[in-house]
């Protein structure tokens, strides 16, 4: 993996991200690259399952808000270290994906896609009235938490390397996933499941795996992104709007590739960031989201990498 | 005792009506293979076409579904050539995804208009009673409409020449080709009438409870559910579904918290799938044919 050019683009990137606002300590830049970080470590781990096992997930969104949940409850009930936290968000999470995975991944194809709806109504419904989380007002976090981390304002910048790390492994994942044995057999399950079972893929198996694999990152990510804002509801957490974005991002990039999922989302959060400063556009947020991915579906399935291969057939062999 | 009795009772009135939502959703899967995400935009969009009908013009509220269904069908057949041809013969993913970015354009588009905030519409229609409990009206009408629009449906569907073509199609699509049905046509025709199903029962469901431009996610939900206890495509086995559902909520209500009852409905949608991937009510259900279904679900 080391001998090949595009680990070295993967790790450029990520000094780029954790450099660039750092030089000039620019916190404005930082706050708009920790978003852009937030939506390329969700799109791309939606990614695996979307672009690699062709399976479309809409309840991304628990991964991210149970995640949060779990290390804002630890570090506010526990007093639990930052870092332990995340790990136990990830993990945790991780493995409730593993469980399910291994209930609804029975099902196939167009049903898998809506009982993931239902996992999201399900986990939503759970946290509601789960007293131990504050129910349907959350939990907040004192000021208090960020001094072991050095004070409220060098704490943002230890959060946001953290966020760029996680982006960072969630790329490794996707190009590690994509060059590996599971990741083709997640490709043939993608272009024919019953050709692969025949073939002797494992197929409940490895989407079951996957869909517990493209959880962790997603929980660690959540746990960051909520212990920053110090706050956490159900209503935040489990935000139907960022898991559209997620798929509206992986496949503007392209489905399946892990550049263009990347490049969607920092794509994305740039024109997200426009839109925003404009009064009119900022409430019809979904209604952009939705025509971006109806013309993306039925114009340019491939997406944006889709495009650029076509276009220089040799970027193919550097970019995945 | 007699309170669960009267809960069921009332459930399953309320399940007539769920089982016409559903009846939309099945007939398109049951045409083209496609499940219709926009489906629960459409409900909400009923229930919106009765608000404005109701308080804007002043019509009574049972005099907004002849504009519904036929305002339904327009909009079915405009959203089948903008969203949904392109997409027959494709992966199953992409007419989800289709579906799903329309759904979401609604949404929105209702979000900025109306908020989130609730929206009642007052319909008075004098109740039956039964010893201490009273069943309302409201709830009886329309149990008694979803029946009459479903007897419809299953006429138009084996008695026309329309209705016997759209099931040639939904049989076999080539087939319905060489023997001369415009197929493409009637696909149109068929999702125009899904979307209507749904615009109508959204309204009905309208007369009954309150609603937020959100309500659709729950409703929909729910018509999967009743879908897949039926069979994917079996109109008449939608409407068994949505009475069993709606046994199922009066059986829960009185004893479990509102919002768990959406798990409940979705815990159950997943073990349906997985033992009876045909439906409940179409195949005997056996153990043999409980096995095949785990094991084709895991295959």
């Amino acid at each position: 993996m080391l001998g090949r050019p595009f680990f070295w683009i993967i790790t450029l990137v990520i000094a780029a991200f954790a450099l660039t606002p750092a030089i000039g300590n620019d916190v404005e830049m930082r706050e708009g690259l920790a978003l852009a970080c937030v939506y390329i470590t969700l799109a791309s781990n939606l990614n695996l399952m979307l672009g690699y096992a062709g399976y479309v997930n809409f309840g991304s969104i628990v991964f991210f808000g149970l995640g949060g949940y779990i290390c804002v409850w630890l570090v506010n009930a526990y007093s639990w270290p930052l870092a332990a936290s995340l790990l136990a968000a990830g993990i945790g999470v991780s493995a409730l994906a593993l469980f399910f995975g291994f209930g609804i991944l029975r099902l196939r194809g167009p049903f898998f896609a809506l009982s993931t709806i239902g996992v999201n109504e399900g986990v939503q419904a759970f946290v509601q009235n789960f007293e131990p989380w504050g129910g349907s007002s959350g939990i907040y976090l004192s000021s208090a938490v960020f001094q072991p981390l050095g004070g409220a304002a060098r704490a943002l910048w230890v959060i946001y390397f953290m966020l760029v790390a996680v982006m960072g492994l969630s790329l490794y994942l996707s190009y590690g996933i994509k060059t590996s044995k599971f990741g083709l057999g997640l490709l043939a399950i993608g272009q024919n499941e019953d050709a692969a079972a025949v073939l002797g893929v494992p197929t409940p198996r490895y989407k079951a795996l996957v869909y517990s694999a493209s959880a962790f990152l997603p929980a660690i990510t959540g746990g960051l992104y909520f212990f920053k804002s110090a706050f956490i509801q159900p209503a935040d957490a489990f935000d139907l709007s960022l898991s559209t974005e997620a798929i509206v991002i992986a496949m503007l990039g392209g489905q399946g590739t892990v550049t263009g999922v990347a490049f969607g989302a920092y794509l994305y959060e740039e024109l997200r960031g426009y839109l925003l400063t404009s009064e009119m556009f900022s409430h019809f947020q979904l209604v952009i989201s939705g025509a971006l991915l109806l013309v993306i579906v039925l114009f340019f399935p491939s997406g944006l990498m889709g495009w650029i291969y076509s276009r220089f057939p040799r970027t193919r062999r550097v970019f995945e | 005792m007699l309170g669960i009795l009267a809960s069921i009772i009332d459930g399953v009135l309320v399940g007539l009506v769920y089982g016409l939502a559903a009846m939309g959703l099945t007939l398109i899967w049951g045409v083209m293979d496609v499940i219709n995400l926009t489906h629960g935009a459409m409900i909400v969009a009923g229930m919106f076409a009765l608000y404005l009908l109701t308080s804007a013009l002043g019509l009574p509220p049972y005099l907004a579904l002849p504009p519904v269904l036929i305002g339904g069908f327009l909009v079915g057949v405009a959203l089948y050539w903008l969203a949904v041809h392109r997409m027959i013969g494709r992966p199953p993913l992409m007419s989800l995804l289709s579906t799903f970015a329309v759904n979401l354009v609604l949404i929105g588009i209702g979000t900025g208009i109306w908020g989130t905030v609730l929206f009642n519409v007052a319909v008075s229609v004098p109740g039956v009673s039964i010893g201490r409990y009273t069943f309302p009206g409201a709830h009886i009408l329309a149990a008694v409409l979803a029946a009459v629009i479903a007897a419809s449906l299953y006429l138009f569907l084996h008695r026309t020449r329309l209705g016997k073509a759209l099931r040639a199609v939904a049989n076999n699509r080539e087939a319905a080709e060489l023997v001369g049905i415009p197929t493409t046509r009637l696909l149109a025709i068929a999702f125009g009438c899904g979307v209507a199903l749904a615009g109508v029962s959204g309204t009905l469901i309208g007369t009954l409870f309150p609603f937020t431009v959100l309500s659709g996610d729950a409703y929909q939900l729910k018509s999967f559910v009743v879908t897949v206890l039926g069979g994917f495509g079996n109109p008449v086995g939608a409407l068994i579904g949505g009475v069993a559902l709606g046994l199922l909520e009066g059986l829960v209500t009185p004893f479990v918290p509102v919002s768990w009852t959406l798990v409940i409905e979705f815990v159950l949608f997943v073990l349906v799938l997985i033992a009876f991937p045909g439906g409940v009510f179409t195949s005997r259900p056996s153990f043999r044919g409980l096995m095949r279904g785990f094991r084709r679900g895991a295959g």
